[in-house]
């Protein structure tokens, strides 16, 4: 890595901000501070305030109390439009796309710079500039519901980069990506900040702090705990700053007995949105009490291999055989009656109904039938307990039962999707990238779910972009490359890099090696 | 025979249609901003009632329509701040100026009842254009109204798809937070199409008693503004089918007329235009769904900041 020179001057100072929703106080207090030419990241749990504290800077939310300077100049932001204004860019966690609009017209939006007329036509021709400079690849013709969330991820980059902001906030840009892709985006984010941008990296993952920030700032239940310079702090030393306490990621597994086939999949075929060819002849078994995880980079099929095995997506040719009885092009409703439960990729889109309270999305699956309801009214007593049990078991942060489930936090959202699937006793799992975005505590809680799940019996189809994850629950491993599934390995034999080529197209990652 | 029978019929479906493109083309503005505007019913009534008034008080009908748009925008105005700043539920507020137009226009249009209108729009064919055989009577002989109508399809589209402010408007009704998170001011961009709408169904008000029936009837509207509310969903949210689809219902109004001298039930042929709407919404919605084309996302959210 090149020696960065003397960090700059201080371009942000946030100063006891305090910001309270109903039920919270999302940020206590908060001091903050990013210098130009610094990565500086920001650490903390599920709703510990981080994206919350960002929203304040990029304008989003106006701050109950607390001051705002940018290079020493008292600021109110009270619109995105001022914090562009003051250079500053933000990568949303949740993509702030517009998804039936072209990516061109995606980054076009709100563009003051570009022509009034026919404002697309210079902008396709940078794109491909941004792209190429950076390494983000994107067509700008493509719709954004075309593209996986890792091409998504990307347009997001470009369109910070375009507006070509000194102050850039990516809030847990790398979730999506394969392990080549982050060493990409950390090599477009380490040029940024030589040009002498401020970069704010949001994070949970520790081994991401240590490989690219400067400067870490640590945030615990809305709270600052600290902010220390990298080089003077540890992975151990920071988990114990973010959670209070040690966290151990040792998760044992006993090898699984060959236990009866749960779901075949059967020279599988499938096309993607834009009807072209996504899954390509593809085959393999999960047996009860087996973790199947799926590794690839985003895009590859791992998408519609769920959608289809969920029936949310038609097969064209091939066999879905769950318990040795055909569920091809089923209907989801029928496919969920049979035991599969799904958690999907886009949580809040397909997970829950964010207007709707967690007791109410807690029973989304089994309100039709006793004791949820009795005839034709809903049993309360049974749904306000069966809340209350599971928020307590599943550790469900929330102000209370009938708050609307989208005032929850990333992570809680997620166990409250786990808490809705796993607790049916489902014969078959099917994760779609179950812990993305989520903080060291939940990741170990979720993970330790999935496994008792196994344990239990039900065979579980894991996918996930996130390599170390799979290695650390799954019992085999199927690499999807361009719709295939390149190869199925035991977990005990793999090695990452091994794994990692087979995910890339082995035959490309030779030709890296000798260039 | 037969021929002149079709040119003239042809001939006659575009003045028919002409109130509801106008109303239309304000509609896809409005919801196109994610803003769901159910009082255009009263808005083009009160432009009809407007329109006339002013007429008959300055003998000017330009200043006359200029009223009504005024009154259309007005109205417009008041849904847009019901709707976008109150957060007031968007299907309420416009039933609700539906009503207040019906109900107003009747109060102030008692005294025009049986009065015939001082002066009218000419027809204003254009020159050369008007000659051309067959096409020429069916298009190009009429009053400015529906010249200005149809020149408003390509450039509403145009604005729409090819320049900036139409991607504002396209993704503020898609997705608000989105636009917002960019800088685009969304409640600007909404009061401004509603506002548009407004107008446009004012102007449409103004078509029917000053140059279609030229009278002042009271309910003369006769549920125009709810085919608009069809028709819209039918043109995709896209001016240039809006133009085929306002077109389409002036033929069946014209039809309507033709048909009534050689007995056909009238009752029955009231019904027609409410039949062939549900015939052209069930074509739409087929066509929408294959192509993947919905309604706006945000069609009648309201937007806050700060709201999950
Ligand atoms: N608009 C809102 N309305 C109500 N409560 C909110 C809102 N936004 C955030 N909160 C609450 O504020 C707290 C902090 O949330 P925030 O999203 O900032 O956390 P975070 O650190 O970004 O977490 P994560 O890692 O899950 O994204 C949470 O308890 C959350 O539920
Ligand atoms: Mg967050």
């Amino acid at each position: 890595m090149p020696e960065r020179g003397e960090r700059g001057e201080v371009v942000v100072s946030m100063r006891g901000i305090v910001k309270r929703f109903p039920g919270v106080v999302a940020n206590d207090q908060v001091d903050f501070e990013v210098r130009a030419g610094e990565i500086h990241a920001l650490l903390g749990e599920n709703g510990a305030g981080k994206t919350t504290l960002m929203n304040i800077l990029y304008g989003l939310y106006s701050p109950d109390e607390g001051e705002i300077y940018i290079r020493d100049k008292r600021v109110t932001i009270s619109s995105p439009r001022d914090a562009i204004e003051l250079g500053i860019g933000m990568v949303h966690q949740h993509f702030m796309l517009v998804y039936p609009h072209t990516v061109a017209e995606n980054i076009v939006l709100g563009l003051s710079s570009a022509d009034f007329f026919f404002p697309l036509r210079e902008v396709r021709g940078k794109i491909t500039e941004f792209s190429e400079r950076y390494g983000l690849k994107v067509d700008p013709e493509a719709k954004i519901w075309q593209l996986s969330a890792g091409e998504q991820q990307r347009v997001e980059i470009i369109k910070a980069l375009y507006r070509g902001a000194d102050v850039l906030i990516l809030d847990e840009p790398t979730s999506m990506l394969a392990p080549g892709e982050i060493e990409e985006l950390f090599t477009t984010l380490r040029r940024m900040a030589e040009e002498g941008r401020a970069i704010v990296f949001i994070t949970h993952k520790l081994d991401e702090v240590m490989a690219i920030s400067d400067c870490v700032t640590v945030l615990r239940r809305g709270k600052a705990v600290a902010t220390v310079e990298k080089s003077r702090t540890n992975k151990q030393h920071l988990t114990r700053m973010m959670v209070g306490r040690e966290v151990l990621f040792r998760l044992r597994r006993k090898p699984v007995e060959e236990g009866q086939i749960v779901l075949e999949v059967k020279g599988l075929h499938a096309l993607n949105d834009k009807g072209l060819p996504a899954l390509k002849d593809l085959s393999f078994i999960v047996r009860e009490g087996e973790i199947l995880g799926v590794a690839g980079v985003a895009g590859n099929g791992q998408r519609e291999l769920v959608e289809v095995i969920t029936g949310l997506r038609q097969a064209t040719e091939g066999q879905v055989v769950l318990l040795g009885e055909n569920i091809t092009n089923c209907s989801p409703g029928e496919i969920i009656g049979r035991g599969v439960a799904h958690i999907p990729e886009e949580r809040i889109r397909m997970g829950l109904v964010p207007g709707m309270s967690v007791a109410e999305n807690l029973i989304l699956k089994a309100y039709r039938r006793s004791p949820c309801s009795q005839r034709l009214f809903l049993n309360h007593t049974f749904i306000d307990q069966h809340a209350e049990r599971l928020i307590s078991e599943y550790e469900i942060a929330t102000p209370s039962k009938d708050a609307p489930a989208k005032l929850l936090s990333g992570g809680n959202i997620q166990k409250l999707i786990l808490a809705r699937e796993t607790s049916e006793e489902p014969v078959l799992i099917v994760a779609a990238h179950p812990t993305y975005g989520l903080d060291v505590g939940a990741t170990e809680r979720i993970r330790q779910l999935l496994l008792e799940q196994s344990k239990r019996g039900a065979a579980i189809l894991l996918v996930s972009e996130d390599l170390e994850e799979i290695m650390t629950i799954s019992d085999r491993i199927a690499v999807m490359f361009e719709g295939r599934v390149v190869g199925i390995v035991d977990t005990a034999g793999a090695e990452v890099e091994e794994i990692g080529s087979m995910m890339v197209g082995a035959g490309k990652e030779q030709e890296r090696g000798r260039s | 025979m037969i021929l002149e029978f079709i040119v003239a019929a042809l001939k006659a479906a575009i003045p028919a249609g002409t109130p509801l493109l106008f109303g239309t083309l304000g509609e896809i503005y409005a919801e196109r901003s994610g803003v769901l505007n159910l009082g255009v019913e009263g808005m083009m009534i009160m432009g009809a009632v407007t329109g006339f008034g002013v007429t008959l008080a300055t003998g000017n009908v330009w200043l006359g329509i200029t009223f009504a748009a005024m009154a259309g925008g007005l109205l417009g105005l008041v849904h847009a701040f019901l709707s976008i700043t109150l957060r007031a539920n968007q299907v309420v507020s416009g039933l609700a100026l539906t009503m207040f137009g019906l109900g107003m226009s009747g109060m102030l249009g008692k005294r025009y009842i049986g009065t015939p209108p001082p002066c009218r729009l000419r027809v204003a064919p254009i020159p050369l254009l008007r000659d051309i055989p067959f096409l020429g009577p069916i298009l190009f002989q009429h009053d400015p109204l529906v010249y200005l109508s149809v020149l408003l399809v390509p450039l509403l589209w145009f604005v729409l798809f090819k320049t900036r402010a139409g991607i504002s408007i396209r993704s503020v009704g898609e997705a608000p937070a989105t636009a917002d998170a960019l800088g685009v001011n969304v409640f600007l961009v909404r009061y401004l199409c509603v506002f548009l709408g407004g107008v446009l169904a004012g102007l449409g008000g103004a078509y029917l008693s000053l140059v279609y029936v030229p009278a002042w009837i009271e309910g003369m509207t006769a549920g125009a503004g709810w085919i608009v509310i069809a028709l819209t969903i039918f043109a995709m949210w896209s001016p240039g089918r809006a133009l085929i689809g306002a077109y389409l219902f002036g033929a069946v109004k014209v039809l309507q007329y033709r048909l009534q001298p050689l007995g056909v039930s009238p009752n029955l042929l009231n019904m027609l235009p409410f039949i062939f709407t549900i015939i052209v919404l069930l074509a739409g919605t087929g066509e929408v769904i294959r192509k993947r084309i919905g309604a706006p996302s945000a069609l009648s959210i309201p937007y806050a900041r700060e709201e999950k």
